[in-house]
């Protein structure tokens, strides 16, 4: 098979399944959403097949492009900050030697293994008047009474960094644990303090994995629903939330479909420089 | 951009090095002394400590016990990056993101130098390693010799008092690696600098080196320049690891004298100890007789091969006393014996080293 | 630096941890509701799992959409792996992003493709269309897993079968499928965990008629908290732990998540 030849007519039959699948469950889907949001919306019903821009139109007012920012703000700073500590915390742990590496591997995925409603609802409590941290605080001496630290931004920024550390983590893992440890060691023969050499040496050997999953965390998030319903206001709420909410609770479905593909063409652009950085990573190291 | 002569600095001492991973002692006490602006290499099979003293050397490993000194100075608890060392690591190490004159620029870009000292001491270093007009290239484009050429420029720029290298030229190919050992001899020797080579190849060692530090299981086997490491090896180790040799294990017979397998043999610097002796004869020094028995210092035995080189022959002959004794030589020396003829083997006596077990 | 180290090792676990201590400590609180400190230990919540007919009901659901839905996912992924890289296929990168272009895309269009799609078939509320929809949905981390085995996969082998007689199918049956077998076990591994966490798509499909594990804790969360909900989120979290321990223990943890071993070997020394 080193030189690849070109298929039979029967092996493409093979290849009728899979792709058939994908196109009548995932294209045609996609298809029939394409044209819902031009459907016209029924109040009290579903909706009626027409050709209208009604939906298109309401979705670049403001109220709704304050919504599409909101959820590309928070999502960015949350692929930021997740950035800067995961950065820090793989290095450390690609430098660590068999058991503790492999006990902090094992913490890591235990962690990837928990779903976003126990995450959004441990939070919840977490960050709740009741039996959370402040409660710990008060508890301690530190502070006079609990407070609640939900619903709010921060809240959800938080919900949103730790169900995608897990995979930004891994992410970056396989290229650190490639950084050799002798180029940080020729870095520090040349004279350079190991906060200098992570400065001058580390950092821009990992700059392409560090672009490639903070993109990676900004798409991840995007697609969150239950942190921002559990963790936020509406105010705080991103747009797989609106569309949920759209779907189901307003029975907008047609005003839903049209979010919808609005936040498909963004993550599609996203993904493309995404693999565009990834083809770039290779070179390097 | 030789070193002027008063200027020869880079002494090491080491005293009672130590240095334990755990339940794994890798080095397991070392005493040395290293006189500066020569080149030296530590020698051994791998696991003996070497490369571990190395980095000790540098800094990238602390001991666990004993002291460093450079110049009279103690720099045991000195990090890595305020030692004056240079160092070629294994895998050269050389920075992926920055080109050839980058790498090579790097420490003195660290230290706040200007632009123009870097590009032109830069300039200097490629000129020293015939790698001129290469500055602006990638690493990714340059082969083997070339990269090693580098990571010596890089290593060289801050003229450091210690010039270290760790098993440089084990990724390279047979024939660049024997050119590139005479070029960094040369370009030790134009520099003056301080050297230790840290190597497992003993024919390497002896090309390039002033004195080798022959260790084994932590610990140092002989210090000395390489012929007479060949020629006097202080152990039977040494004598097996440097070169190829034949051990011949007798019996003193209290008169100086030895005796092989029955066989009276007198050694060079005669043998005071009764008891068992082991004797080192190189096979270039061992000699085929084929038509009589010799009195002394021979062993009797059969032609179990032979294989003629052309420029050389190398015999096998069973003596009787555990591994075949090898006669090697020229084809000069050749005597024409065949397979399965009896012969006697003689061992001149200057050649029978003693080697303490 | 040590200092530095230490102190975002440590936040990080902590960070990490927190969760899964809240609930560790809720799934055996004795009474309803959080406290700290908390009072009492019992197990009842977690016998609640196995009694109450609504939680098996749902644990049922889940692990059949699960299994189903993986098995679906590996069956729909392995041809398209093995032909897209064992041929040359013009058309072949077009073919490998739609098979990842569901899973690149937040959760919540397949979730609303999905449904519309089954509204407009008149099919609606059923557990094949959860099944269904997952499986599409999942269906890139087989092809990923099988795609890099099969990049990765000596050519050699297929070759000499060729060379003793095989012809293209007994060679895929006999060498390359068997080969294959890992990473197919991956795959079908990682759609089934996500599955059994997934909530969007379960509930926008066919979530009135169907409550999954995800779908039922969140429907009872919106009524308040209840430490059944914690013990199950403690077995998952205790099978998943237990299930990388033993990776840890018996095979190549490190190497899995793609670390490359003669690199690690130089960190022993610090």
């Amino acid at each position: 098979m080193s030189v690849r030849e070109k298929p039979s007519g029967r092996t493409l039959g093979v290849l009728a399944f899979p792709v058939g699948m994908l196109v009548v469950f995932f294209l045609i889907p996609f298809g029939i959403m394409v044209a819902t949001s031009f459907y016209h919306r029924v109040p009290g019903a579903f909706y009626t097949p027409a050709f209208e821009f009604a939906n298109w139109q309401r979705l670049f007012q403001p109220v709704f492009l304050e919504r599409a920012l909101f959820s590309i703000g928070i999502c960015l700073l949350a692929g930021f900050v997740c950035i800067v500590v995961a950065f820090p915390f793989t290095y450390f742990l690609t430098r660590m030697r068999g058991r503790p590496h492999v006990i902090l591997l094992v913490v890591v995925l235990s962690a990837l293994s928990l779903s976003e409603v126990i995450v959004a609802f441990s939070w919840y409590i977490l960050l709740g008047r009741a039996s959370g941290i402040s409660n710990i605080l008060v508890w301690l001496g530190i502070m006079n009474e609990s407070a609640a630290y939900q619903p709010s931004f921060a809240a959800v920024l938080l919900g949103l960094c730790y169900i995608a550390f897990p995979y930004c983590i891994l992410t970056l893992y396989p290229q650190l644990t490639r950084l050799d440890p002798e180029i940080t060691e020729a870095a520090q023969t040349l004279g350079a303090s190991p906060w200098r050499t992570f400065w001058t040496v580390v950092v821009p050997i990992a700059r392409p994995i560090l672009v490639a999953g903070f993109l990676l965390v900004f798409v991840f998030t995007l697609g969150s629903y239950l942190i921002a319903d559990f963790l936020g206001r509406p105010e705080h709420w991103t747009l797989s939330v609106f569309i949920a909410n759209q779907a189901s609770a307003n029975a907008n479905v047609p005003f839903a479909a049209t979010m919808a593909i609005f936040l498909t063409l963004l993550s599609l652009i996203v993904v493309a420089l995404v693999g565009l950085i990834e083809s770039r990573t290779r070179r390097l190291i | 951009m030789s070193r002027r002569s008063e200027d020869v600095r880079g002494g090491l001492r080491l005293e009672g090095l130590v240095k334990r991973f755990d339940d794994v002692t890798a080095v397991a006490g070392v005493d040395l002394e290293l006189p500066p602006g020569k080149l030296i290499s530590f020698l051994g099979p791998s696991g003996c400590g070497k490369t571990t003293m190395l980095r000790m050397i540098a800094g990238l490993e602390h001991p666990t016990e004993g002291q460093i000194f450079l110049d009279d100075d103690d720099i045991t608890d000195r990090p890595a990056y305020r030692r004056d060392i240079g160092m070629v690591f294994q895998s050269l190490a050389l920075f992926p993101h920055l080109n050839v004159a980058g790498n090579i620029g790097y420490g003195l870009r660290i230290r706040g130098a200007e632009k123009d000292r870097i590009a032109s001491r830069v300039e200097e270093l490629l000129e020293l390693v015939s790698l001129e007009g290469l500055g602006d290239r990638r690493i990714q484009q340059l082969s083997g010799g070339q990269r090693q050429r580098v990571a010596t420029a890089r290593a060289l720029a801050l003229e450091p008092r210690l010039f270290l290298l760790d098993e440089p030229l084990s990724a390279l190919d047979a024939n660049l690696r024997e050119q590139l050992q005479v070029e960094l001899r040369l370009l030790q020797q134009q520099l003056g600098i301080s050297t230790i080579i840290v190597t497992h190849d003993q024919r390497e060692a002896m090309t390039m080196s002033d004195l080798v530090v022959v260790m084994n299981a932590g610990r140092i086997e002989q210090v000395g320049p390489p012929l007479e490491v060949y020629r006097r090896p202080g152990s039977p180790f040494v004598a097996g690891f440097i070169g190829r040799t034949n051990l011949l294990v007798g019996e003193g017979a209290g008169d100086g004298s030895i005796a092989v397998a029955g066989h009276p043999f007198d050694v060079a610097g005669g043998a005071d100890a009764s008891g068992e002796v082991t004797v080192s004869v190189r096979p270039e020094a061992a000699q085929l007789v084929a038509d009589s028995m010799p009195e002394r210092n021979a062993l009797p035995g059969t032609v179990v091969f032979v294989r003629d080189l052309g420029e050389l022959f190398e015999c096998f002959v069973d003596c009787g006393v555990g591994e075949h004794v090898i006669v090697a030589g020229s084809p000069r020396d050749w005597v024409p014996v065949q397979q399965g003829a009896e012969v006697a083997v003689l061992f001149p006596t200057e050649a029978c080293v003693v080697v303490t077990s | 630096m040590r200092v530095l180290r230490a102190v975002v090792v440590t936040l990080v676990v902590v960070f990490l941890l927190a969760p899964l201590v809240v609930i560790a400590v809720g799934s055996v609180n004795q009474n309803r509701y959080l406290n700290f400190p908390p009072e009492g230990f019992s197990l009842s919540w977690y016998a609640q799992l196995f009694t109450d007919s609504g939680w098996r009901t749902s644990i049922r659901y889940s692990v059949t959409i699960a299994t189903l839905s993986a098995a679906l996912a590996v069956l729909v992924a392995t041809p398209l792996a093995y032909v897209l890289r064992a041929y040359r296929i013009r058309l072949a990168p077009l073919f490998y992003t739609l098979g990842i272009l569901p899973f690149m895309l937040p959760p919540i269009i397949s979730a609303l493709g999905m449904q519309v799609f089954w509204l407009s078939t008149g099919h609606v509320g059923r557990i094949e269309n959860v099944i269904i929809a997952h499986a599409i949905f999942f269906s890139t981390l087989p092809l990923v897993t099988i795609s890099l085995a099969m990049e990765t996969m000596d050519q050699a082998l297929p070759e000499a079968a060729q060379t003793l007689g095989a012809d293209q199918r007994t060679t895929f049956r006999t060498i390359t499928l068997p080969l294959l077998i890992p990473s197919m076990v991956t795959g079908f591994a990682a759609a089934l965990v996500l599955s059994l966490n997934e909530y969007i798509i379960s509930f926008l499909v066919a979530g009135f008629t169907i409550e999954t594990l995800p779908v039922k804790i969140v429907n009872g969360l919106r009524y308040g908290f209840t430490p059944t909900i914690a013990a199950v989120a403690v077995v998952f979290i205790l099978i998943a732990a237990t299930t990388f321990t033993l990776f840890a223990i018996f095979g190549n943890l490190m190497k899995f998540l793609g670390a490359d071993p003669a690199i690690l070997e130089k960190n022993k020394a610090t």
